[in-house]
């Protein structure tokens, strides 16, 4: 097909300044945050309207064009990388909120809407929307759905997933696809949790309909030392094991606050070989009662000292490490690499452990900061793109760590998604049959394959070679490396 | 056969039954045999694989086989302080874990603290070729793959067996109280619904003869200021637990009447226009009809306010469940042909020929 063909086609039915092709206008979309993968589109386009959209996805299917939906490219696994054959859509322009009613306690968006801004909007009614990744400022809603994106508060008020009511849209033929809604647990199968992490391969999404909860009167924040990373793992292990549910729990080790803390000056204890910061919410009552059997576990746990946020703005220093630790490694570092792997919680301090053996094997530094009441590690891989060599271990590097996650019981991805960076991982986590499940749904959604291709699920063909890249004559690489 | 993992046993005979062309109607206590379009084929018994897998209480996951009894797991995790925060009918003692699964159905407290398939982090699933799938795990986020676990939650064994379900489980709430006020439905649906605005520990309401029934749980000085701030008769806790244990297991008076209605809509949708009186749950968003006029439609009642209406019991023209669009139901069709060409599970069973 003819790239004038697609091109003719999208600027038919989209108005001029809807439609990008210059090389200068195209570039800024050949990446998403994860800035290693870059491809740059053969057409941007950027709708105003569902009905736009909808004619986008006839004249790809027309013209047999993948396409790739994107939010504000905050994605940190290639989900959003562009294909040099296929169009962009970008749903950036789609960023009204439509509709809040405070007395259902819902809000219908726009996919383009970024993510602070519905709870901004909903704040007048006591209310906001409580998945707050930590690119909430710039990532948008429609970008959640695709990733079912997290943040630091999931633990106690759940992820994209249980906070999107319902969305619609379009698939690849055209047709309007409408899933969920405000009345609860409609007839037949719960598409709407499939297409929520779906990544853009199943359908293209234009309104989403989120429910919106109270905002908690009182928030208090306990950050607790501790003078090795086994014991900091089992305090989180005990507060949960005492019947308590934090509105977040959160662990930095001494790598990633002696690199924050001089950047951002949170006040962090830099003997302590890991520190938790540990939030409660609720009512005054419910918090009081809460942070003082948090004080206890703690305490009981071996937490070398524990220190209460005095004042708001003390317990928004304590937080600014945590949401500056990406920011702080790239000053530390020309480039770092940030995982997102999830484990059964027991085994954090074992996975720490492992990892500092890796950073010598690799030559890299990593800093680690966990969502640890969820068991989901960042660990962040430093390295220097213009070194020789240094990416291919970083890739190594964070490969090593998600495998570790698996043989663990855990998994790959916890919130950033698949997208092309982990997709070789894919290959270690299912087997071909689930693959096969996989790629089932894909079908079933979008027959010619033309949505997001090439993402989240990796072929057979794919799975081979990469476990000939792997396993040389049978035996594990690294074998001097400790395996659990 | 001892020492077998006697998942091999349910591979082989899945197998089999595909090797004859055959039809299997997969099934654990019976106790929805009710629910669903049709019940077609050999009945396959998965009583037998049961068992806890997998429970450790710090990591607030349980994993089970789906014959097991619902009622033993949750006495396995009140052990442990822990219960299934969704509140799963027990339509039956024998009610199993696969059931409860393949049905999707979640109690009082759905609207407070989520579904059953929110609470769903992995499966094991026995797919027509007798293949074990895994998907998800037991870890609490997990994006790795479409999100199968939580489409098997309600398709009624359509997509294939749901031999295995790893739950997030929570600790149970430290205090519980219930209060009845005397109010009209519409009132009370907008007092609940204006309750859920503020930041207060609700875990059920329901409307019921002229009475709206509030549930707070929580931590204790919590309940007690939220029950400050809502007023009305406390009632007394063995009472309070009769009457919600009798709504989300369905055996209210309410419930035994010969034909019922299921009407989900939207919460603070006004009243509809039927001429009987509804018992109200999940803050408005679920009401029951029994005894409607022959004369009147809840379906095209449920439509006209943006909502769905499943015919619980007796008769009704057409399907038990809300009909889907045409786009929904050929996304359905594609995916059981998929999953499942040969017709092998539950034929007919969520949606007629599908």
């Amino acid at each position: 097909m003819a790239a004038t063909d697609i091109l003719g086609a999208l600027r038919e039915v989209l108005p001029a300044d809807s439609v990008l092709c210059t090389a200068e206008e195209r570039r800024p979309y050949e990446c998403d945050a994860l800035t290693a993968f870059r491809r740059v589109p053969q057409v941007v386009v950027l709708p105003r309207s569902e009905s736009e959209v909808q004619a986008v996805l006839l004249a790809c299917n027309r013209h047999q064009v993948p396409v790739v939906a994107r939010g504000s490219g905050t994605g940190l696994s290639g989900g959003a990388t562009p294909f040099e054959n296929g169009v962009l859509l970008s749903l950036s322009r789609m960023k009204r909120i439509l509709e809040i009613d405070p007395l259902g306690r819902t809000a219908r968006l726009e996919p383009g809407v970024p993510n602070l801004e519905v709870s901004e909007a909903a704040a007048a009614h006591g209310l906001y929307y409580a998945p707050d990744p930590s690119s909430q400022v710039a990532c948008s809603i429609g970008g959640n759905v695709a990733e079912n994106s997290g943040g630091v508060h999931c633990l106690k008020y759940g992820l994209t997933v249980h906070n999107v009511l319902g969305v619609c849209g379009y698939g690849i033929d055209g047709e309007r696809i409408e899933l969920g809604g405000t009345a609860p647990d409609g007839p037949g199968l719960d598409l709407l949790a499939l297409t929520i992490g779906s990544e853009g391969l199943l359908m293209v999404v234009t309104e989403v309909i989120v429910k919106l909860i109270p905002r908690a009167p009182c928030v208090q924040l306990v950050m607790a030392s501790f003078s090795d990373v086994h014991r900091a793992a089992d305090a989180v292990a005990a507060v949960i094991g005492a019947g308590i549910i934090p509105a977040a729990l959160e662990m930095m080790d001494r790598k990633a606050t002696a690199a924050v803390e001089p950047f951002v000056q949170a006040g962090y204890d830099l003997a302590a070989a890991a520190i938790l910061l540990v939030e409660s919410d609720g009512t005054a009552e419910e918090v009081a009662d809460e942070v003082a059997e948090i004080e206890r576990v703690l305490r009981q746990a071996g937490a070398s000292s524990l220190r209460i946020a005095a004042t708001e703005a003390e317990r928004l220093r304590f937080w600014s490490g945590r949401k500056n630790a990406f920011p702080a490694a790239g000053r530390l570092s020309p480039d770092y690499y940030c995982m997102d792997g999830t484990i059964p919680r027991k085994h954090v301090g074992r996975v720490l452990e492992a990892i500092e053996g890796m950073e010598a094997h690799y030559q890299l530094r990593c800093m680690n900061v966990f969502h640890a009441g969820d068991g989901n590690l960042h660990p962040v891989i430093l390295f220097d793109a213009n070194e020789t060599g240094s990416w291919e271990r970083a890739e190594r590097f964070g490969a090593q760590i998600l495998e570790l996650c698996v043989e663990l019981g855990g998994t790959i991805t916890g919130e950033h998604g698949v997208g092309l960076e982990k997709i070789n991982s894919m290959c270690v986590q299912f087997t071909p049959a689930e693959r096969a499940a996989f790629f089932a749904i894909k079908e079933a959604f979008d027959p010619p394959g033309l949505l997001n291709p090439g993402k989240l699920i990796p072929t057979l063909v794919r799975c081979a070679e990469y476990g000939r890249m792997h396993v040389h004559g049978g035996a594990l690489p690294h074998p001097e490396l400790p395996r659990f | 056969m001892s020492g077998a993992d006697p998942i091999t046993a349910l591979q082989e005979h899945i197998r089999a039954a595909a090797a004859r062309g055959a039809c299997l109607r997969l099934r654990g206590a019976g106790s929805k045999d009710f629910y669903g379009e049709a019940l077609e084929g050999e009945i396959l018994d998965l009583r037998p694989y049961q068992g806890v897998v997998h429970y450790e209480p710090s990591e607030l996951v349980i994993t089970a086989r789906c014959g097991t009894p619902l009622a033993r797991l949750e006495e396995i995790l009140a052990a442990q302080g822990q219960f299934l925060a969704c509140e799963p009918p027990r339509l039956s003692a024998a009610s199993t874990l696969g059931g409860v699964v393949a049905a999707g159905l979640s109690g009082p407290r759905r609207m407070y603290a989520g579904a059953l398939r929110d609470f769903v982090l992995g499966s094991k699933l026995l797919d027509a070729h007798g293949e074990v799938l895994r998907f998800g795990g037991e870890v609490m986020k997990n994006v790795a793959g479409f999100d199968v676990s939580r489409l098997l939650c309600g398709s009624l064994g359509i997509l294939g067996v749901i031999a295995e379900v790893s739950l997030k489980v929570l600790p149970l709430p430290r205090a519980e109280l219930t209060v009845r006020l005397a109010l009209p439905a519409a009132a009370a649906v907008q007092a609940f619904n204006r309750w859920a605005g503020e930041p207060l520990p609700l875990s059920a309401t329901a409307w019921c003869e002229g009475a709206a029934w509030v549930r707070l749980s929580g931590a204790a000085p919590a309940v007690n200021a939220a029950r400050a701030r809502i007023g009305g008769e406390l009632i007394e806790a063995h009472s309070a637990h009769a009457f919600w244990s009798g709504l989300r297991d369905l055996k209210l008076p309410f419930f035994g009447q010969p034909s019922l209605w299921r009407v989900s809509l939207p919460a603070t949708a006004p009243a509809l226009a039927i001429d009987s009186q509804p018992l109200i749950e999940w803050g408005g968003a679920v009401r029951w009809y029994a005894a409607v006029p022959a004369e009147q439609d809840v379906r095209a009642q449920a439509i006209l306010s943006g909502g769905t209406a499943l015919c619980w019991r007796g008769s009704c023209e057409g399907s038990r469940f809300h009909p889907l669009s045409g786009t929904t139901l050929q996304l359905h069709r594609r995916l059981k042909q998929r999953f499942d060409p040969g017709g092998l599970f539950n034929r007919n069973r969520l949606i007629a020929n599908l």
